[in-house]
């Protein structure tokens, strides 16, 4: 089997490219927000300058190896994520490291860093970060089970678990995106995407106003560094998996911007209008609302 | 003065599952010895200056109201100041802060947890004393149980002065702060490091309760 070295240098591209995009987009849907709330909110290069500062603290304390771990690991979900599914469909520079099964490894690199950053954040020792876990874990387990429905539905209607070919599948016009032709899928997932993005309604696990910001508590210096650089890449990559799975991928970095924005938004505009959810309110809710119509777009197809 | 130490605190057998029974000294073992030691900057002088330069623009404030001047920090958050647009930022764990603001009177009960909190913080940390109980104790000077000045207690950057002093006072204090981040001079943490025990024996002279290690990692 020969490998093609180049894919390497452009897969960092890719990252590359992700990651600011991730920053800029991270900081103006904060302002967005902000303005909702009549404020003006943080300039849009404050995510940069706050990631430069952490990396720039002096001193930072260890509780033991899963602790440095933890943020590792959460990177790597965020990275493993955008490296294994396309990011530009059809263009050879940023289809990355694409495989035939890439759509498990997706799913699973979704639930790798959460997994991760337990680990890590139950040796702190902390008990708002045990709570925050327990909550977060609960939480992410129901969000992600209508988006696993979704995928198994989507994977159903193509015959496939290529990412690439779900997303060849939908060219040739809007008509030919998941989203018209599996709509209740696309609801299901959607519905999954709010609950995995920590916002309103579903961030009461990482609310500074509830157990102060959850499973992170004990987190600081350089570790939140790096777990800042995750919530730029991380995002961006699950949004690039709802894009390719639903809303017929992207050909250009261009369009890409778009759809990404857009997603993006889907969330702060849920997340402007209605008030934040306990755990077992939302936990109830995605069992009420969005699981049954992920079982229904798996009967559907 | 000798106090008698809380009952989680004092020397004890422990079982542990394996059936092994060994001694706990809470003290000693669950928390580090460490004393705190001065932290250098980059060895660059330009390196320095640029990490003092995102210091300054990504301040992030304790979330912790020590007295009545608390309530002048609300309307930062809030439309009418939003200090998000200086990157002030406020965060509730002191692990991520790196400003402390003592706002308004510190009761000894309260100081404790002040210098527990200032000292979870990473370097290099700033404290800010809001209004005139932290310079000398204000209108509680002849208080039994409140400190009057804060400096004895904890290194303090830079005082705003009023009371209370209103939202605006506050950002241009912090402007200032800035200032003196951006030139080096704001090097606090370093200073309670190299007069550690000048600080302590302050602190131990009025907190008779004393039942904590004397640096909390």
């Amino acid at each position: 089997m020969s490998f093609d070295w180049m894919k390497i240098p452009y897969a960092l591209l890719t990252v590359f490219i992700v990651f600011n995009y991730g920053m800029l987009l991270g900081a103006l849907i904060q302002k967005i927000g902000a303005r909702a709330g009549r404020r003006h909110g943080i300039p849009i290069w404050q995510n940069y300058v706050d990631l430069i500062k952490n990396y720039g603290q002096r001193t930072s304390i260890t509780h033991g190896v899963m602790f440095y771990l933890g943020p590792v690991f959460r990177l790597t979900g965020g990275i493993g994520l955008l490296l294994f599914v396309p990011t530009i469909y059809g263009s050879y520079m940023f289809s990355n490291l694409s495989f035939a099964g890439d759509l498990i490894l997706a799913l699973y690199f979704v639930f790798f860093g959460t997994l991760g950053m337990a680990l890590g954040a139950g040796e702190s020792g902390h008990p708002h970060a045990a709570i925050g876990i327990t909550r977060g874990l609960s939480q992410v387990s129901v969000a992600e089970l209508p988006f696993a429905l979704a995928v198994f539905a989507v994977a159903l209607q193509y015959q496939t678990l290529s990412v690439t070919d779900i997303v060849a599948a939908q060219q040739g016009g809007v008509m030919n995106w998941t989203l018209f032709t599996n709509p209740l899928a696309v609801a299901a997932a959607m519905l999954a995407f709010l609950g995995s993005m920590m916002r309103p309604p579903f961030d009461v696990v990482i609310a500074p106003q509830e157990i102060p910001i959850g499973p992170p508590t004990e987190y600081h210096s350089a570790y939140l560094a790096l777990m800042q650089t995750n919530r730029a890449i991380f995002p961006i990559a699950k949004m690039v998996i709802y894009m390719n799975l639903f809303f017929g991928g992207a050909t250009s970095w261009p369009e890409f911007a778009v759809k990404v924005f857009l997603l993006y938004l889907f969330s702060a505009f849920v997340g402007v209008c209605f008030p934040r959810f306990r755990v077992e309110q939302s936990i109830r809710w995605f069992l009420i609302w969005a699981v049954p119509l992920g079982v229904l777009a798996i009967l559907w197809v | 003065m000798e106090q008698e130490l809380k009952p989680e605190l004092q020397i004890r057998k422990v079982k542990g599952p394996d059936g092994v029974e060994f001694e706990v000294e809470p003290l000693r073992d669950y928390y580090c010895e460490a004393l705190p030691t001065v932290q250098h900057g980059a060895y660059i002088q330009i390196v320095e200056d640029f990490f003092n330069w995102a210091r300054s623009h990504s301040l992030w404030i304790l979330g912790f109201g020590t007295g009545c001047g608390a309530i002048e920090m609300r309307p930062l958050m809030t439309p009418r100041f939003d200090a998000y647009r200086y990157g002030i930022q406020w965060r509730p764990t002191p692990r991520q802060a790196n400003l402390l603001v003592i706002s308004g009177y510190l009761s000894v009960k309260t100081l404790k947890r002040a210098i527990r909190a200032y000292e979870q913080m990473q370097s290099p940390k700033y404290v800010v004393g809001l209004g005139s109980c932290t310079i000398n104790g204000g209108m509680y000077w002849d208080s039994y149980n409140t400190i009057k000045r804060l400096d004895d207690y904890m290194p303090v950057d830079l005082y705003i002065v009023g009371c209370m002093p209103r939202p605006e006072a506050l950002l241009a204090g912090f402007e200032d702060l800035k200032k003196l981040i951006r030139a080096g001079k704001a090097e606090g943490a370093n200073q309670y490091a190299e007069k550690f025990d000048w600080y302590k024996s302050n602190q131990k002279r009025v907190i008779h309760d004393w039942d904590m290690p004397d640096y909390s990692w």
